[in-house]
């Protein structure tokens, strides 16, 4: 039984704080969003600002946020018990990303499996084909919508693998240093999470290049049907998620090289890692399903 | 059940409890937040109603009286949202808040400043939705509000949305995150915040059915957030995901709805079977009968809303094998169902049962929700389905289940732990008049329902043909009756808030189990700051 008392802190300016920031950004985003996007929009143009000062303001407020909790872990406040709250909801939240993706994944497979066939007359859609757009072919990759656009489906074998490669070394770079903590070896622990993160920007500018060639030389964009679509959306959150998890990592590397973290106390390192490798295992679905099969 | 003392607590009161508009904006409280919470979710409850009462001036007669066509749809549409996002999820979100640190000897929320950004996120979510309202009555050529209906089907929301659908995209989006945030708050004390001895299988039932509610929220709301992140992509940057000009499929867009949407209304329901199974023990002055039982029974409820989504899509043009599944496992759902009513009967069978006002509502909750269980074991069953498709009928089944089931649950529960929350005992005669009000008046407005719908009354118009007449009166009057006898409830929450009234006890009710009743009434600010040992 515990005996030290759970650690309620007192109260906290940044939850509202942050949430006028979310709101800011949210009106702000609409606003941005329709003025950026439609042609017959009034103009006014607080959207733009708005959006930019909202996400200025959210990302300083929980960057103070966490500021505090850092320095109630380093001044000793939290307690072990406290440590399994933050390790526990860290996981139920890596579970919510999961369902997020599986909205994304199961919206390709039921486009795959049931949309197209249904388009091109499987099943009692004869007559459906026949109306609507008779010279339908389901294919995957889509490369022909029903509408008649075109484009060129992203290979598997070049830039992909190489980022699949990528992280699965980063994985295996992040796991030594892992190790390296939980055994105490600063040094090995500071020049594996580094390489780790190293990994991660090489990861993203690579994903940068594929997206110009897609754009400039293939001619797969978000507007070339499902497929774009589906690419687009699938690998853009995971790139997204690659750089929340790259910037988690550099900042518990310099957390580690401060010596906030020992063998005992290092749930934010861990909570990084487990993200990392989260990131990594969305990464392999999409290379098998959106890449290569 | 427990030996924790009382009046160890006051003694570890050393940070002083914050007071003026900090205590309240800057919480890390358990109870200021689920104090706020009921509050928040109370104003909605209002303000949604207020929307149902345009919805059912416009219905009172045939022909066109108040509001435009376009105009009514927004009203059910925000009616909707508000009542499903903004009163019913926030109200078990405050309860669960107040009463599970209570109920499992925890000194406060796991995670209790995320658990104050959960609630302050609402009120500006909210500001975005009902601003879009007010925008369309009193604003400069009166811009649409949202007016595709709640479950804001595409390509009603995507390619025929009006502008306004873009901050409706991101106010639910704001709302995902809180709710996300306060379902891993409730998993993380559940799991990580119990008191010595307390085991899940001793766990007050609330408790449990919170956990199970909090999980479901984890695993669909991510979901949801997938939904109108398609619809903002497809209506601002080409995507195709709801057009089949594009190889998508608007079809896509309700699968992806409802695999959210089922999940939650058993996210809206499952909290009430925790408050009734602590209430009917209270009051029958007997244990629950079938505790472990009411345990599996509503994670079944929960396994099995994962795979009965397309119920809601029965005439949209499924496989023959796909409507079969979901209509078997449909109603595979009334088997845990059935158990917890036949567990709640069997709870007040040959009890020594009094009728305090908790008790009042909980029966009347178990005999109105059951109604609306029955009206959805009919819709279940696909080949009916086609005839009361988006009639009133399935209006009639949801408000039983939702008014009548969760929001008559809710009031239970407020009359029960008013007295802990407020010290002071709720004014009888005002609750007595809210309950046998509030009572007939539903039933005036919602049964009849059944019947137009049956005959064919599609919802979501704002006329009809003249041979509903009659009954839309009535179902008018009984909304209009409705609506002003929850005023009685508001005057009864008030004169608790101010302290007026008879003081109450620790423990109120007599034959009340728990550990929410050792401590006194009101809870002191802290409460548990050290663990009580459960035997």
């Amino acid at each position: 039984m515990a005996t030290e008392k759970y650690y309620v802190p007192e109260s906290s300016p940044w939850p509202l704080t942050a949430s006028i920031g979310l709101f800011m950004t949210a009106i702000g985003g609409a606003n941005f969003i329709q003025q950026s996007t439609m042609a017959d929009m009034e103009p006014s143009f607080f959207g733009k600002p708005l959006f930019f000062l909202g996400l200025t303001w959210l990302l300083v407020v929980i960057a103070l946020w966490w500021r505090d909790t850092v320095n109630e872990s380093v001044g000793g406040l939290h307690s072990n018990q406290l440590g399994g709250s933050y390790r526990q909801g860290m996981l139920w939240f890596i579970f919510s990303e999961v369902m997020f993706f599986a909205a994304f994944f199961g919206a390709m497979f039921y486009t795959r499996w049931l949309i197209l066939p249904w388009l091109s007359g499987e099943g009692s859609n004869a007559m459906t084909h026949e109306l609507l757009w008779p010279n339908f072919q389901a294919m995957w990759p889509l490369t022909v919508t029903p509408a008649g656009d075109t484009t060129q489906a992203m290979g598997a074998w070049g830039l992909p693998a190489i980022n699949t490669a990528i992280l699965l070394v980063s994985s295996i770079t992040l796991t030594i240093a892992h190790h390296a903590l939980l055994e105490g070896k600063r040094g090995t622990l500071i020049a594996f999470q580094a390489a780790t993160v190293v990994l991660g920007i090489i990861f993203l500018f690579l994903q940068v290049e594929e997206y110009i060639h897609a754009y400039t030389e293939l001619g797969l964009t978000l507007d070339a049907g499902i497929y774009g679509s589906l690419f687009f959306l699938l690998t853009g959150f995971h790139g997204a998620h690659v750089t929340i998890g790259t910037i988690f990592l550099f900042v518990t590397l310099l957390r580690v090289i401060k010596g906030h973290f020992d063998e005992e106390n290092n749930f934010a390192w861990e909570a990084g890692a487990w993200y990392w490798h989260f990131v990594d295992v969305v990464w392999l679905f999409l290379f098998i399903t959106v890449y290569w099969l | 059940m427990s030996t924790a003392a009382a009046t160890h607590d006051d003694h570890h009161d050393h940070h002083h409890a914050p007071t003026g508009l900090k205590r309240w904006l800057f919480s890390t409280n358990h109870k200021d937040i689920g104090t706020l919470y009921l509050w928040f979710s109370f104003a909605m409850f209002l303000s949604g109603g207020f929307l149902a009462m345009v919805i059912r001036a416009e219905l009172l007669e045939p022909g066109m009286q108040f509001v435009d066509p376009e105009f009514f749809n927004q009203m059910t549409t925000v009616h909707g949202l508000v009542m499903v996002f903004g009163a019913v999820m926030p109200a078990t979100v405050g309860l669960a808040n107040w009463m599970i640190p209570l109920m499992i000897g925890a000194p406060d929320m796991a995670l209790p400043r995320m658990n104050n950004w959960s609630f302050w996120i609402l009120p500006f979510a909210f500001t975005i939705l009902i601003g879009s309202v007010v925008m369309s009555a009193f604003g400069a050529g009166n811009p649409s509000a949202p007016n595709f209906g709640w479950t804001f089907y595409a390509p009603l929301s995507t390619k025929y949305g009006p502008a306004s659908t873009d901050l409706f995209i991101l106010s639910v989006h704001m709302m995902g995150i809180s709710s996300i945030m306060g379902a891993i708050n409730v998993v993380v004390t559940v799991f990580n915040m119990r008191a010595p001895g307390m085991t899940l299988m001793k766990m007050p039932l609330f408790v449990w059915t919170w956990l199970i509610t909090a999980f479901l929220l984890i695993a669909v709301i991510p979901v949801l957030a997938g939904a109108v992140t398609m619809m903002l992509t497809d209506r601002h940057f080409g995507t195709s995901f709801f057009d089949a000009a594009g190889g998508g499929d608007p079809v896509l867009f309700q699968h992806v709805f409802w695999f959210f949407g089922h999940p939650e209304v058993y996210i809206m329901i499952l909290p009430s079977f925790g408050i009734v199974s602590a209430i009917i023990p209270a009051f029958a002055r007997k244990p629950l009968f079938g505790y472990a039982s009411m345990v599996y029974a509503t994670a079944s409820i929960a396994l099995l809303s994962f795979v009965v989504w397309a119920h809601h899509m029965f005439t949209v043009g499924m496989p023959l094998a796909g409507t079969l599944f979901f209509m078997y496992m449909t109603m595979l759902i009334s088997v845990p169902t059935g158990v917890k009513v036949f567990n709640w009967v069997a709870t007040m069978w040959r009890g020594s049962m009094t009728f305090e006002l908790p008790m009042k509502w909980a029966i009347a909750f178990v005999v109105l929700f059951t109604c609306g269980g029955l009206s959805g074991l009919m819709l279940a069953i696909t080949p009916v389905d086609f005839q009361y498709h988006d009639t009133y009928f399935v209006v009639a089944h949801f408000h039983y289940v939702l008014v009548t089931g969760a929001i008559f649950s809710i009031f239970a529960a407020a009359y029960y732990w008013l007295p802990k929350w407020s010290g002071i005992m709720p004014n009888k005669t005002l609750g007595e008049l809210h309950f046998w009000n509030s009572l007939i008046s539903a039933n005036l407005l919602f049964f009849p329902m059944h019947f137009v719908g049956l005959a064919g009354m599609p919802r979501r118009y704002a006329d009809y043909a003249l041979q509903f007449a009659d009954y839309n009166f009535w179902i008018s009057i009984g909304g209009f009756w409705f609506g002003l006898s929850q005023l009685l409830f508001l005057a009864v929450t008030v004169l608790c808030a101010m302290k007026k009234g008879e003081k109450a006890p620790a423990k109120p009710w007599e034959g009340a189990e728990g550990l929410e009743w050792e401590v006194p009434s009101p809870a002191p600010f802290h409460t548990y700051d050290t663990p009580p040992v459960v035997k």
